[in-house]
């Protein structure tokens, strides 16, 4: 019958292509040592087979994508995903046994907060404690878009006001102060915020009540409590400004070098401070491990008043299970992390504006990394 | 009232065992083979049912313990502030910005999509009626996140112009009010492409409906001496008006949904920002509002805080849907 | 059947037009102009609405088609996925993903297009009463489920409560629930229109029911019922909100529907979509061209099965 024929042939057609489709290849060569590779070497990795899914922090995932594809071009038999969600989204599915490790921006957090202690259930989903490790450290850098200022100093109290939409264009007398010698435009300020839940947003408002605290005086969370608009996700506030004239935000240092922004200098009390590896070296070297044995939380001081210390500074973590509960995916987690937290896999990841972890902390990452099971 | 055609008189002789000459073997395989056959339909019917009612449930049972530990009033709160110990929540924001860039969307598509419909069935010349059609059918194939990309980083840019030049001609309504809102992250922009988006749907099925106005009563009109406007405004449009009213229905019913379109364009706003009747505002909607919190639901009641207001914005969007099937069948109705 | 008119027939009624008006309406005169400019008027506002309309297609398709056409061409875009490709690299494809988007809407079709047949089959042929308008209306409701609530739903059965991983077939389930009511609605319509003599003959010839429907009708309505699947398919293949929640983006090809995560189109490019390098950048634009294209490739078979192939009445 000839109306059936059509059927068969669209159902042929389909089949075809599903077919056709089933011969991709995931044998992508770009060189493993290529600009962003920043010449991290691959040669003392001991390869594990398999698949691992993990999700969390957006905040890092530069720096996982880069140690991802030198891991992989070095383990063939290896599969890593990772979704940049957002941190609150990463310890959540973490929690619901979804990923194998998360990525976040904060430690899992032992007071019950909303009704839930994240430790907790993270240590009933995976039938051990669960461990912070904390893997990359970087800069939040504030950034701007004002025409013609490509040098702008903030201090604290003037950032909490900005970003509280109490200081409204940007030539309003506050800003002119510590910025003698800029001609500043009467551009109406756009602050941009993170809408999803954001590690970053946690760690900046913790700055911000840690430096401010007059003026800042809601609690730091995970969800934004100044005012301004919201965009999806670092990119999404990134571009944001870049597209708007007068426009604000807080965003990992990577996002404001892959979008040309202007980063402002941060003027806690010694001098202004510009945002580069050595000053964030110094600020992440003075940073003090609180955790208790092979769980490790960083403790940083918002408030340094230290000379060339860059003080805005985001420690992200990857949260994983003490003892796995698959054989094989522990055995490709824990081979992943310990080239993440090696001294190769920690370098590499200095040209995607990244900063190394201190070698003390390394060394106790690494050694966390070796104990699990 | 119309899903029985011819099937009854059969289907009532069946109880009798077929006619009194059907042989046997048939008559045996007939019956086992129709009482499968039937048997898979009833089931698939019924397959749909529990699937409705599952999520009927599913939303209520969730969204209820949230309602009732609000601490706000759900219908008239502009607050959201879910999770922690008290939770208080409200729709109103989300409403108004859902609403606002729906009706946005349908005061743009409507009129434009009944024109384009118009000028495909009456003005178009031959060869170009069917291609043009086609064209506008195109949109149709484009995905709402490629709109939203689209709309967000192509468009949004050249929109901004048109933005200020209405907020200094009309600034003075709190239609066009100033906000902080920058670019074109504005409700009025979010309506405005989700007008291009339910534009093929509502040319398609209002285009449908011309195409069937009787010959008669076009050529009665010409006959009469009316001008072709007038013969569409005498006979095409009063005889299609249902068939816009319903077709207008169906596009609303997908702007009110849609997701990620929105979610890309418009800018989220910060808590207890100040309430604003303006178009060239931000906020969410509520289906960008649940995309753009889901990945963080952790609790049941903080789950159930959005689930009560995707449970808002289910009614409403059946509410909208029923309306454009109503008045589809009193139509039909008519015809028939 | 159209009833178009050519400039010529216009031009010719028009002037038989006139001298009936002056006939019927004489000494209202004056009004006669004010008329055809009101009909010009008319004229132009209809091809101007159209010129608009085509405004935002030739737009939208020119970007996409500027911004990532050359994507397609690339050697490696149809052969090879995004393994090992971070944003700021250029090179890899997209084969990962259109692979995801065909398997999922493969298994979407496989769950939805019977569910979907056999309830349009019970409406038309077997349903009468409570029960039958019962399933009407509840068609009608999930026509209505926004498609982030369905996806809320297959989150809380899928993984809340059976704890199950994300994955494709999770994702297909939401999909599901999407296109079941447009198969339902585009099957029921195919089947009103075959004629009820067609029936009445097989019946009379002692066919039984299920076979008079199996053998009759549904061949008769069968081209209708796949353009129907088809652009049921074409719907729930661009949808994106389901996959925030149900499908985490991988880079890697995936066939597995029950393991791993499976990358689709959609995901892929909102993974990267708000990046500003320019690989990145490219790579969404191209993801995107590739989606459009394979909606449309659906559309364009379903309306030709639908032209060739329709109901003879």
């Amino acid at each position: 019958m000839k109306i059936q024929r059509f059927g068969r042939m669209s159902a042929v057609a389909l089949v075809g292509a599903l077919a056709l489709t089933a011969c991709g290849s995931d044998n992508n060569t770009t060189s493993a040592s290529g600009t962003a590779g920043g010449g991290g070497s691959t040669a003392n990795i001991d390869c594990a087979a398999g698949e691992v899914q993990a999700e969390g922090s957006s905040a890092q995932k530069n720096a996982i994508e880069l140690a991802i594809k030198n891991y992989q071009s070095a383990c063939a038999e290896a599969t890593l995903s990772y979704n940049p969600t957002g941190s609150g989204a990463g310890i959540k599915q973490f929690i619901a046994g979804q990923v194998d490790f998360a990525g976040s921006d904060s430690v899992l957090s032992d007071q019950p907060e909303e009704g839930v202690v994240e430790t907790e259930d993270a240590a009933k989903t995976c039938g051990s404690p669960a461990w912070n490790l904390p893997m990359v450290t970087g800069p939040i850098a504030i950034t701007y878009n004002v025409p013609g200022v490509d040098k702008l100093v903030l201090t604290p109290d003037v950032a909490a006001q900005i970003f509280q939409g109490r200081i409204t264009t940007w030539d309003d007398p506050a800003i002119a102060k510590i910025n003698q010698g800029v001609k500043l435009p009467g551009t109406r300020i756009s602050v941009f915020f993170r809408a999803d839940e954001s590690g970053t947003t946690e760690n900046f408002t913790k700055y911000l009540s840690a430096t401010a605290k007059d003026l800042w005086t809601a609690d730091p969370s995970k969800v934004w409590s100044g005012k301004g608009e919201g965009k999806n996700k670092s990119a999404g506030v990134a571009s944001a400004v870049k597209s708007t004239e007068g426009g604000i935000t807080y965003a990992e240092w990577s996002y404001a070098v892959d979008n040309k922004l202007d980063i402002a200098q941060i003027d806690n009390g010694a001098g202004p401070v510009e945002l580069n590896s050595r000053t964030v070296g110094k600020a992440v070297d003075a940073a003090k491990n609180v955790g208790k044995g092979h769980d490790i939380r960083l403790e940083l001081d918002y408030a340094t008043k230290e000379k060339g210390a860059y003080p805005i500074l985001l420690v992200t973590y990857e949260i994983v299970c003490s003892k796995g509960q698959d054989e094989a995916k522990t055995k490709l987690t824990k081979s992943f992390l310990s080239y993440f937290s090696s001294k190769d896999g920690q370098k590499s990841l200095e040209a995607a504006g990244y900063a190394p972890l201190p070698e003390e902390v390394r060394t106790k990452v690494s050694a966390s990394v070796d104990a699990l099971s | 009232m119309s899903g029985t055609t011819g099937a009854a008189p059969t289907a009532r002789r069946d109880p009798f065992g077929g006619g009194p000459s059907d042989p046997q073997g048939t008559r045996k395989t007939g019956r086992l083979g129709d009482r499968l056959f039937g048997g898979a339909a009833r089931g698939a019917g019924l397959l749909v049912i529990a699937i409705v009612v599952l999520v009927g449930v599913f939303l209520l049972s969730r969204a209820v313990p949230a309602l009732l530990d609000n601490r706000a009033n759900f219908l008239t709160s502009t607050e959201w502030s879910v999770g922690g110990e008290s939770q208080r929540f409200g729709i109103a924001t989300m409403l108004w910005v859902t609403v606002a860039s729906s009706v946005v969307a349908m005061v743009i598509a409507v009129p434009l999509g009944v024109s384009v419909a118009l000028f495909i069935t009456q003005y178009a010349p031959t060869w170009l009626a069917r291609p043009a059609a086609g064209l506008v059918q195109l949109l149709a194939a484009v995905p709402s996140i490629v709109f939203g990309i689209w709309g967000a980083y192509v468009v949004g840019p050249y929109f901004e112009p048109v933005q200020n030049l209405l907020n200094s001609v009309l600034g003075w309504t709190p239609l066009f009010s100033d906000t902080t809102v920058s670019g074109s992250s504005t409700i009025l922009f979010a309506g405005v492409v989700l007008a291009i988006m339910v534009l093929p749907i509502v040319t398609a099925m209002s285009g449908e409906i011309f195409a069937q106005t009787p010959t008669t009563h076009r050529e009665g009109a010409l006959a009469l001496g009316a001008t072709k406007w007038e013969m569409i405004r005498t006979t095409v449009l009063p005889f299609g008006k249902p068939g816009v009213i319903s077709a207008a229905m169906l596009g609303l019913g997908r702007a009110l949904g849609e997701t990620v379109a929105v979610m890309i364009i418009l800018s989220a706003l910060a808590d207890g920002t100040a309430w604003s009747w303006s178009l060239l505002n931000g906020g969410e909607t509520f289906a960008s509002k649940i995309a753009n919190g889901a990945p963080e639901f952790t609790t049941p009641l903080q789950t159930g805080a959005y689930i009560a207001a995707g449970l808002v914005l289910f009614v409403l969007t059946f509410v909208v849907n029923a309306i454009a099937r109503v008045v589809i069948n009193r139509r039909k109705a008519f015809t028939e | 059947m159209t009833i178009v008119d050519t400039g010529m027939d216009t031009a010719v009624q028009e002037t038989r037009d006139g001298s009936a008006r002056r006939r019927l309406t004489s000494g209202l005169g004056p009004k006669a102009a004010g008329r055809r400019v009101r009909d010009e008027l008319a004229r132009v506002v209809m091809w101007l609405a159209f010129l608009v309309a085509l405004v935002p297609l030739v737009w939208i398709l020119g970007s996409v088609l500027v911004k990532g056409g050359h994507m397609l061409f690339e050697s490696t875009w149809f052969t090879h996925s995004q393994r090992n490709i971070t944003s700021s690299d250029v090179g890899g494809g997209a084969i990962h993903a259109i692979q995801g988007t065909l398997i999922q809407g493969a298994a979407t079709a496989l769950m939805a297009v019977p569910i979907g047949v056999f309830t349009a089959i019970y409406l038309v042929e077997y349903g009468r009463g409570a029960l039958a308008r019962a399933v009407s209306f509840m068609v009608d409701i999930l026509t209505g489920v926004p498609s982030i609530v369905a996806a809320l739903f297959i989150y809380a059965v899928w993984v809340t409560t059976f704890g199950f991983q994300r994955v494709g077939f999770a994702v297909a389930l939401s999909l599901v629930l999407l296109m079941v009511p447009v198969v339902v609605r585009s099957t029921e319509e195919m089947l009103k229109l075959v004629p009820n003599e067609l029936r009445e003959a097989s019946y009379a010839l002692g066919v039984p029911k299920w076979k008079t429907i199996a053998r009759i009708v549904i061949p008769t309505a069968f081209s209708g019922i796949v353009t129907g699947v088809l652009l049921g398919l074409a719907r729930i293949m661009g949808e994106t909100a389901p996959l925030l929640i149900l499908g985490p983006y991988t880079k890697n090809i995936a066939t597995n529907l029950f393991s791993g995560n499976m990358a689709t189109l959609p995901t892929m490019i909102n993974q990267d979509r708000v990046e500003a390098l320019q690989p990145a950048l490219d790579r969404v634009w191209g993801a995107a061209l590739t989606l459009i294209l394979l909606i449309l490739l659906l559309n364009v078979v379903g309306r030709i099965i639908a032209r060739f192939g329709a109901v003879r009445t």
